[in-house]
């Protein structure tokens, strides 16, 4: 895949007198300059979306200039806790990752479909526009590049019409993690914390011997594009090496860890595992785990008939494999307990999700653990399965 | 304009404050597709006119808490086709049922200057103890998009749309940031149905749990978070016995919370 857009001689793009950097190239913006980043986002014509502190946290939201920004702020993170905390200095992206996450913005909480109109003895149906306006995702942590990747797979599978349109339309400004929170784990699932691709631009923030600036890598065309009229300059190898360390303090500082050998079959092979009910006598099967999950993508479809009968709207909203509703069928639910609720979330995401995708379903992010109101902890929940007298040594389905 | 052959709706009140009933009367433009609709019987909050029975569906608002409403409840059940109870009153005795767990002859005293005249049940209990019911909408008071969806859904010949879910699944869908998790503030939402919008955690307070349990609450899992942020056994029984205090998954922590403030 060649995607260089510029560079020494005549090509495509010669016609433009601005050189622009190319594909995997490194620069170095001076965080002085940052503001005009999002100036060049704007004259492109993009909406950018990222990190704002609402509500006692740092959520994603409208960034319109850099104090929009959760400037000198970080999270504290445990499991059923979060607390903001002012840094010691003045970094942009020096918190891990919040509440929110960016499936939000394609693939909305509630959503109108269609809506279907009387005409005579039939009916009209008339589409949904999807709100066309291109929108840059500011600070993307690796894993959640990963996790975009994972939506992309089942919508793309599923083949979502509403979805693909807007992630066309997506830039995607990934930010490198320069420390790991306490409910982090991307190492384990090896989605981070280095930024490895999926992105169109990606910064690491580097506070080192008074100094402040961004590493800038150039992931696609689309990112380079945004470059244009940022003020760059080419980055020397002691810059480089300082942005590498910082990911690598990132990577040493792992809250959690997860030991996920052989986790597949160790799930499927487990349904009576003791730990399930252990879990269930705590967990409130208030859906919070899977609401935060980035990679969660379950939803209902509901029908908003109006009065008069005349036209009636066809809705989706996110739905979660912990309500009773979900697996009801004739008025019954198929998954009565929240022992079972818990099984099936944890042996999708961690096991099935192969069968179905071919890949794991949970990208290490924490938030199911964090924003959990009674602080389950789904690496300790695996790890007690491991150990667990289970349904047999090593989890063999039993005879 | 064939107005007898729509269905006849009558609203009823018994022990409330009639903010449930008021509910339809906010729903304005609605309220008007819904007058297309339903032949409008008896509503005595919204017109004078009064018609008899009987009546294809039948809104009640309001607990049952004099020997004069357990005979009005039955006639009205005896007129109706459908009988939908509306609110926490109706459906799980509401505030007032806070005298089943005293003494209502002393209240009486209390209050009363003549306390003899003062006729009253020992007990505030839901419709549903009395008469069959066939939906109930809960809320303190309910939400005016369930109330239509449920009367739209009469009007179709179809179940009612109203999710048994937690709170948290609204909280979240709305983007909120989780009052526990973040503030550490007490919050009922994940043992408290779904239908407000989760409004409370909207404005970073914890949910008081308006809509009475949702349908897999686990209070037991939930009553150790609260005394963690600093709910002692009496604030838990107090946070349990609000306006759904008898709903059987409150009552039964509201008593366990009790048990343990006075051993
Ligand atoms: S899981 Fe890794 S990439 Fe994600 S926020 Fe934590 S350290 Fe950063
Ligand atoms: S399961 Fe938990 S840790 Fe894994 S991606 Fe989802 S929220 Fe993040
Ligand atoms: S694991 Fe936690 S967040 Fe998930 S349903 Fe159970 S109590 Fe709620
Ligand atoms: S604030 Fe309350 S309702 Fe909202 S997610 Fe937290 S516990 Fe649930």
């Amino acid at each position: 895949m060649s995607g260089r857009s510029s560079g020494p001689g005549p090509g495509p793009s010669a016609a433009s007198s601005v050189e622009r950097p190319a594909l995997g190239s490194r620069h170095v913006l001076e965080r002085t300059e940052f503001p005009s980043l999002l100036r060049s986002l704007r004259t492109a014509g993009y909406r950018t979306v990222g990190p704002t502190i609402r509500d006692g946290a740092i959520v994603y939201g409208e960034i319109r200039q850099e104090s929009d920004l959760p400037i000198g702020w970080t999270d504290r993170q445990e499991a059923g806790r979060y607390r903001l905390e002012q840094r010691a200095d003045a970094a942009l992206f020096g918190y891990n990752v919040g509440p929110h996450s960016w499936k939000k913005y394609l693939f909305p909480s509630r959503e109108r479909l269609f809506t279907a109109v009387r005409d005579g003895r039939s009916f009209v149906v008339q589409p949904e526009p999807v709100d066309p306006t291109p929108l840059a995702f500011l600070g993307v942590r690796a894993c959640e590049l990963a996790a975009l990747g994972v939506s992309d797979r089942v919508f793309g599978k599923a083949g979502d019409p509403s979805y693909a349109e807007r992630r066309t339309r997506t830039l995607r400004i990934a930010v490198q993690c320069g420390q790991a929170g306490a409910t982090c784990f991307c190492v384990s699932m090896k989605t981070g914390p280095a930024v490895t691709g999926g992105h169109d631009l990606s910064l690491t923030e580097v506070l080192h011997e008074g100094r402040h600036y961004f590493l800038v890598e150039v992931g696609s065309e689309s990112g380079a594009r945004i470059l244009d009229g940022v003020p760059l300059r080419p980055a020397t190898e002691d810059e480089f090496r300082s942005a590498v360390a910082s990911v690598g303090r990132a990577a040493a500082s792992m809250g959690r860890t997860m030991d996920t050998n052989g986790l597949r079959d160790l799930l499927v092979l487990n349904p009576e595992n003791p730990r399930w009910e252990i879990v269930a006598r705590r967990c409130l099967s208030c859906t919070n785990c899977t609401m935060a999950c980035p990679t969660c993508f379950c939803q209902t479809t509901e029908e908003v008939p109006d009065l008069s009968a005349e036209k009636s709207e066809r809705w989706r909203r996110w739905d979660s494999c912990f309500n009773s509703g979900f697996t009801a069928v004739h008025g019954t639910s198929v998954r009565s307990t929240t022992q079972s609720r818990y099984r099936q979330w944890l042996t999708h995401k961690l096991g099935t999700w192969y069968d179905q995708f071919g890949e794991s379903g949970c990208v290490g992010c924490g938030r199911c653990i964090t924003w959990c109101p009674v602080g389950i902890d789904l690496t300790e929940e695996v790890a007690a399965v491991r150990t667990a007298p289970g349904d047999a040594p090593g989890g063999r389905v039993a005879p | 304009m064939g107005a007898s052959a729509r269905p006849r709706l009558g609203v009823f009140k018994f022990a409330s404050c009639d903010g449930c009933q008021l509910t339809l009367l906010d729903c304005e433009d609605d309220l008007l597709a819904v007058a297309e609709r339903v032949e409008i019987a008896d509503f005595r909050e919204a017109s004078s006119a009064v018609l008899e029975g009987p009546f294809d569906l039948a809104l009640v608002e309001g607990s049952i808490t004099t020997p004069a409403e357990l005979a009005r409840i039955a006639e009205i059940r005896a007129q109706s086709k459908t009988l939908v109870t509306i609110g926490a009153c109706a459906t799980a005795g509401g505030i007032q049922a806070l005298r089943n767990f005293g003494d209502v002859r002393e209240f009486a005293r209390v209050v009363y200057a003549r306390p003899e005249f003062i006729q009253t049940l020992a007990t505030s209990t839901p419709i549903r103890d009395h008469v069959p019911v066939d939906f109930e909408l809960r809320g303190c008071p309910i939400d005016k998009g369930q109330l239509l969806e449920v009367i739209s859904a009469f009007l179709g010949g179809r179940a009612p749309n109203v999710p048994t879910e937690s709170v948290c699944i609204e909280c979240k869908r709305r983007g909120h940031v989780c009052v526990v998790v973040a503030h550490g503030t007490p919050c009922l939402g994940p043992v408290t149905q779904s239908g407000c919008g989760a409004i409370c955690p909207g404005f970073h307070r914890g949910c008081y749990g308006c809509f009475g349990p949702q349908d897999t609450p686990n209070t037991g899992a939930l009553v150790p978070k609260l005394s963690e942020l600093g709910m002692d056994p009496s604030a838990v029984m107090r946070v349990f016995r609000t306006f759904n205090a008898l709903a059987p998954a409150f009552r039964a922590a509201g008593d366990a919370a009790e048990k343990e403030s006075s051993p």
